[in-house]
């Protein structure tokens, strides 16, 4: 069993290492989160009711962004100094170290919102029920970005305008994980139950883990040919 | 077993693109003529027999073109997915020119499915934009239609364009019940313009076949025009084949 | 024949009852968008067969010059 997962393990590890490296990265996409969150208050004006009521929305809404600026990266990297041919290559399956990728990917990029999320929340004067809910949504969702926007990485790889389009690929596709992740954190200050929507939330995440690396790893054999 | 082999023969027959340029050529006068018979029924139903409605008025008649167009957008959206997917798994070129063909006919319905819809939008609830489950999903859709022309036109290996296009249609059609699903709970959740379109009391018997005849004239109109381009997208591929070169001997040779 | 149908006059016809703008306005953005897909499908076909023969002719031009 531990020999099945250890490519996983081994790019998950590689990943981390690299990206030690190259702190810078993964902070631009954070600050990038932090700035997108406070310059709603400022569109919108400081109401704190206002602010309360759309505090979730605009929070997802950050995260998903925030989260596509590091995936033109995910692939790119590898992908110009051979790894990635390497990878195809090699005995163990593609779709494991895609995985592993993947889960890296959600390390660098996804695990630091979560944490930073609940802090944002505050300036929103979101209470501590919410703040945690927040904190499980992304918790849930984030990952589930991970996954799907690594389809749409690995499809614009190596592609004329790769970011923009990675974009206009993937966020259509998002819609879902914010509605539910927005949806959950709403309907707990409105004063209604959040189950449900957490529960389509796990089912998105199931769903994601299942097909995101297969099709990651179809798109990337078509990357390479 | 002999069946098989042989329908597996007629597939492989039609789908060479050399066979199926000039079969287009002749099944496009065709759908053509059906478009407008369909579409001068449709419209002599909707516009002069279909009474008028009880609730809305004579401003119902946008159905006519409103629900086909919506309807013939998602259609085409799975069919577009099919042929990539054959295409991906079975290798053939042609299936992948003409999911690349309907492509852009799709977006024009989900296009015009908007239009229309804001249309509609202005005088029955007061605006032109609701953010409606329905227009919402359509919404969308047109952003993945989007999306995959924009995928294609930025891979220039028409092999490569293909097949990464084949994955986000297929992706795309797994994920648009789940988008459709989420809107609708999302809408449900956020109750503020629920005039529902579909809510309509029992629609007059004329009233539906006016609908169906203009649906099945826009399907016409798409199939046609995914034919004469699907008819140029072979031009512009196959352009240093053997057959194209004959092809063009042959017409330059009729033309004087 | 407006006699048979649901209309007194063309007026009444054209005013669709008050709606004439929206109605009008989604069937004629149908129509010409519908007139414009086609045309631009023809465009494009007929731009390739005439790029075909230009290629070819060069092809021709090219061989022409070789041979003498």
């Amino acid at each position: 069993m531990t020999t099945a997962i250890t490519p996983l393990l081994g790019a998950v590890r590689r990943d981390l290492l690299i990206a030690v490296r190259r702190k810078s990265e993964v902070l631009t996409a954070l600050f990038f989160f932090v700035i997108v969150v406070s310059l709603f208050p400022l569109g919108i004006g400081p109401e704190p009711l206002l602010l309360k009521k759309i505090a979730p929305g605009i929070l997802w809404v950050a995260a998903l962004l925030a989260t596509l600026l590091g995936l033109p990266r995910l692939f790119a990297g590898d992908h110009a100094d051979g790894t990635l041919e390497q990878m195809a290559l090699s005995p163990s399956s593609l779709s494991l170290l895609v995985a592993g990728k993947i889960f890296a990917h959600w390390l660098l990029c996804g695990l630091p919102l979560v944490v930073l999320a609940p802090i944002l929340g505050l300036q929103f004067d979101l209470d501590a029920d919410a703040l945690s809910l927040l904190v499980v949504t992304l918790l849930l969702g984030t990952p589930v970005l991970s996954l799907v926007g690594a389809i749409g990485a690995a499809l614009t790889l190596g592609v004329r305008g790769g970011g923009v389009l990675l974009a206009l690929l993937i966020l259509p596709l998002y819609i879902p994980v914010l509605i539910f992740g927005a949806g959950a954190v709403e309907a707990q200050i409105s004063g209604l139950a959040a189950e449900g929507h957490l529960s389509l939330l796990a089912a998105l995440l199931a769903l994601a883990a299942f097909f995101a690396p297969w099709a990651t790893t179809a798109a990337l054999r078509i990357a390479l040919e | 077993m002999t069946t098989t082999n042989r329908l597996s023969q007629i597939f492989y027959h039609y789908a060479s693109p050399a066979t199926f340029y000039p079969l287009a050529g002749k099944m496009i006068p065709v759908f053509v003529v059906l478009a407008a018979l369909f579409g001068i029924a449709g419209l002599w139903i909707g516009l002069f027999v279909a009474p008028t409605d009880f609730q809305q008025g004579e401003g119902y008649r946008i159905i006519f073109v409103h629900v086909p167009s919506s309807w013939m957008s998602m259609f085409i959206y799975c069919v577009m997915a099919l042929w990539a997917g054959i295409g991906l798994t079975m290798n053939t070129r042609l299936s992948s020119m003409m999911a690349q063909a309907l492509a852009p006919t799709g977006a024009l319905m989900a296009a015009l499915s908007l239009i229309t819809g804001a249309l509609w939008g202005k005088p029955m609830w007061g605006t032109w934009w609701v953010w409606d489950a329905r227009l919402t999903s359509e919404l969308i859709l047109f952003f993945l239609y989007i999306g995959f022309i924009a995928l294609q036109a930025s891979i220039d290996d028409p092999r490569r364009a293909d097949k990464a296009g084949a994955i986000l249609a297929l992706v795309g059609v797994v994920n648009i019940p789940i988008i459709y699903f989420s809107v609708t709970w999302w809408n449900t959740l956020h109750q503020g313009a629920s005039v529902s379109l579909t809510k309509a009391p029992a629609m007059a018997q004329t009233m539906l076949w006016g609908m169906l005849l203009m649906a099945l004239c826009f399907w016409m109109y798409s199939i046609a025009v995914a034919l004469i381009r699907v008819r140029a997208i072979i031009l512009e591929r196959e352009r240093h084949t053997e057959w194209v070169k004959q092809l063009l001997a042959g017409e330059k040779h009729a033309g004087a | 024949m407006l006699g048979h149908s649901q209309w007194n006059s063309a007026a009444e016809f054209f005013a669709m009852g008050g709606y004439g703008f929206y109605v009008w306005g989604s069937f004629l953005a149908c129509a010409v968008l519908m007139v414009i897909e086609p045309l631009m499908a023809i465009a494009r076909q007929r731009a390739a067969l005439r790029e075909l023969a230009r290629e070819q002719l060069a092809e021709q031009l090219n061989k022409e010059t070789k041979e003498s």
